[in-house]
């Protein structure tokens, strides 16, 4: 990836909702505009996803992608402390795992700034090939 | 035709006066009540052997219907609701005496029973969904086992001439999906309109939360004047696809985004939602804002229903005890984490037996523990503890040793006067599958 690149919360490109089932707790991701979701898509795998939620899930997540409405479903097992009625975490529910995940550091290509909500970075920034969001698997 | 379907609540604790709204100016043929959470039916149970008060139904029960009957009874907007908790029967009867208070004596009432299986669980069941493990490894009291129905019921119970249907548990989206079943003759296998009609029922079954409810994040998804919200209508066509929108001037949105986050919200996989009534696939739904807080909804797809019923089984498992003490000021969060540290030794002191013990220090990681990004010093803190125990004496513990922390604990600790809602009992709440044929449901009318 030779340009120019900001990196951005998850917030500026999608926005998100969880809902519980016994203990598992889904979170949809949804981009706000088509061109940010391959983003989404490629950096923000199962596998970065329970990386970025590592201590707060016990088991594991699966992904369910729908491009035409530009949602992507992450489902993590063993989010809810053992279910709601049993879980001692204050959000019993999981509420607030949407807002946990829109933490999550993506990489934009500068060109696509216009595309994005909220405070952006003023400068691009080229990564490192060990800089990458979420792990060091770089691709 | 276009039937007009309106919300009248998401959940037990939910506003009244949006569903007075929807009944009053919302022009509608139907308004449904979805009143019940994953543990309603487990812990009404365990509230009626302990509560000879309790009716068994939905304590907000007569205050919703005051509040809707007079606007239903004049428009002859009929009522589906699941209300009935675990007595449906009881709760007809009363909404049969608030209807003859209201001069409408005349509106035929029915209830749905028959969901219930507690006293045959154990032989029908296989294993837990969560765990995979049988249901006999369950060794803790079941105070409740119950399937989910389907519309079927429902629609029977219309058909009869029912203008106001009271419910157990039923799965929420079929509140919507039976209406429309009954006003479009929509047969039981015609998967395509049921999908298209369930995926309606679903955005509509938590009520505010697709009219911007839960939803506002300042800066990102404005909400317009949010303390105004309206519960949503859908105004649906003969093939089921829809339009989701909500009474004039109130407060709140309906467009793409809050549709969208709605239709995934406690969904799996998206191309699967297992209902009663048939198997809906969201990935093909096509999804237009055609106008201020309009959007149409179509191309939901569907296919055939399981020959299995979800079954949530409560089963008493212990008691959580908790409190919460609180820090201001410079140096909040040492002497949080000091009364921390103090708290353990003093568990270990008493010999606390707990399943789990948490102490979150809110502010900092209560919420999402060791995923928290750290950030400056909060100016206040809150010391929260939580553990799960097999006894009420153990959880009682929790607040008698917070109690400690007032005189002998740390410098400048802020608490609470010492309350009496520290302890609760838990009901865990399990999954299980159950031939669909096991289950009987039958309608009474009134």
């Amino acid at each position: 990836m030779s340009e120019p690149t900001i990196r951005v919360p998850l917030r500026a490109l999608a926005h998100a909702r969880a809902g519980d089932k016994g203990n598992t707790s889904n979170v949809a991701v949804i981009v706000y505009a088509p061109e940010l979701y391959p983003l989404v898509r490629d950096q923000l795998t199962p596998e970065r996803f329970a990386a970025h939620f590592r201590g707060r899930i016990t088991g594991r997540v699966e992904r369910f992608e729908v491009a035409r409405l530009g949602v992507i479903n992450y489902v993590a097992h063993g989010a809810l402390g053992g279910g709601v009625s049993r879980n001692l975490n204050l959000d019993q529910y999981g509420k607030s795992l949407s807002a946990a995940v829109l933490g999550f550091e993506v990489e934009v290509p500068a060109r696509l700034r216009n595309s994005l909500r909220g405070p952006l970075p003023d400068s691009p920034t080229t990564p490192r090939p060990d800089d990458h969001p979420g792990g060091t698997d770089g691709h | 035709m276009t039937l007009r379907i309106g919300s009248g609540s998401a959940w037990w604790g939910d506003r009244i006066s949006p569903a007075e709204r929807n009944a009053a100016e919302g022009d509608l043929d139907y308004l449904c009540f979805e009143t019940m959470a994953e543990s309603t039916v487990s812990a009404a149970q365990v509230r009626a052997r302990r509560d000879p008060t309790f009716g068994g139904y939905d304590t907000y029960l007569e205050d919703r219907f005051r509040a809707v009957l007079p606007h239903c009874i004049r428009r002859g907007t009929r009522i589906v609701s699941n209300q009935g908790w675990i007595d449906p029967l009881a709760a007809a009867r009363k909404v049969k005496a608030l209807l003859v208070e209201h001069g409408a004596g005349d509106w035929p009432v029915a209830a749905v029973t028959g969901g219930v299986i507690t006293d045959r669980v154990r032989d029908l069941a296989g294993s837990v969904l969560e765990t995979g493990a049988p249901l006999s490894s369950i060794t803790d009291p079941i105070v409740s086992a119950e399937a989910y129905l389907g519309a079927e019921p429902i629609v029977e119970a219309l058909a009869a001439g029912a203008m106001v249907v009271l419910t157990g548990r039923v799965a929420d989206p079929s509140l919507f999906l039976a209406p429309m079943m009954h006003a479009f003759g929509w047969a039981s296998t015609d998967h395509a309109r049921l999908g298209q009609g369930t995926g309606i029922g679903h955005l509509m079954e938590c009520g505010a939360q697709v009219t911007g409810g839960y939803f506002a994040d300042p800066g990102f998804k404005d909400v317009p004047d949010p303390w105004d919200l309206a519960f949503p209508i859908a105004e649906v066509e003969p093939d089921g696809s829809a339009v989701i929108t909500k009474v004039a001037g109130s407060g709140g949105l309906v467009d793409r985004r809050t549709v969208l986050e709605q239709m995934f919200y406690e969904v799996h996989d998206p191309a699967r939602y297992l209902t009663p009534d048939v198997v809906v696939d969201f990935t093909s739904a096509e999804i237009e804002e055609i106008g201020p807080d309009r959007v149409r909804v179509s191309r939901i797809g569907g296919t055939p229903r399981t020959d299995t019923l979800k079954v949530s089984v409560g089963v008493l498992e212990g008691f959580v005890g908790e409190d919460t003490f609180y820090y201001a000021g410079p140096g909040a969060t040492d002497r949080a984490r000091l009364a921390e540290r103090i708290l353990r030794e003093r568990f270990r002191v008493v010999g606390l037996v707990a399943e789990e013990l948490r102490i979150d220090i809110l502010g900092v990681s209560a919420l999402h523990g060791p995923m928290s990004r750290s950030t400056a010093e909060p100016y206040e803190v809150a010391v929260r503890v939580a553990a799960r125990t097999r006894t009420r004496a153990e959880a009682d513990k929790i607040g008698r040793e917070v109690d400690g922390m007032a005189v002998s604990g740390v410098g400048m600790t802020a608490k609470r006067v010492p309350h009496g809602d520290r302890v609760r009992e838990v009901v865990g709440i399990w999954s299980t599958l159950v031939p669909r044929d096991a289950v009987r449901p039958q309608v009474h009318l009134l």
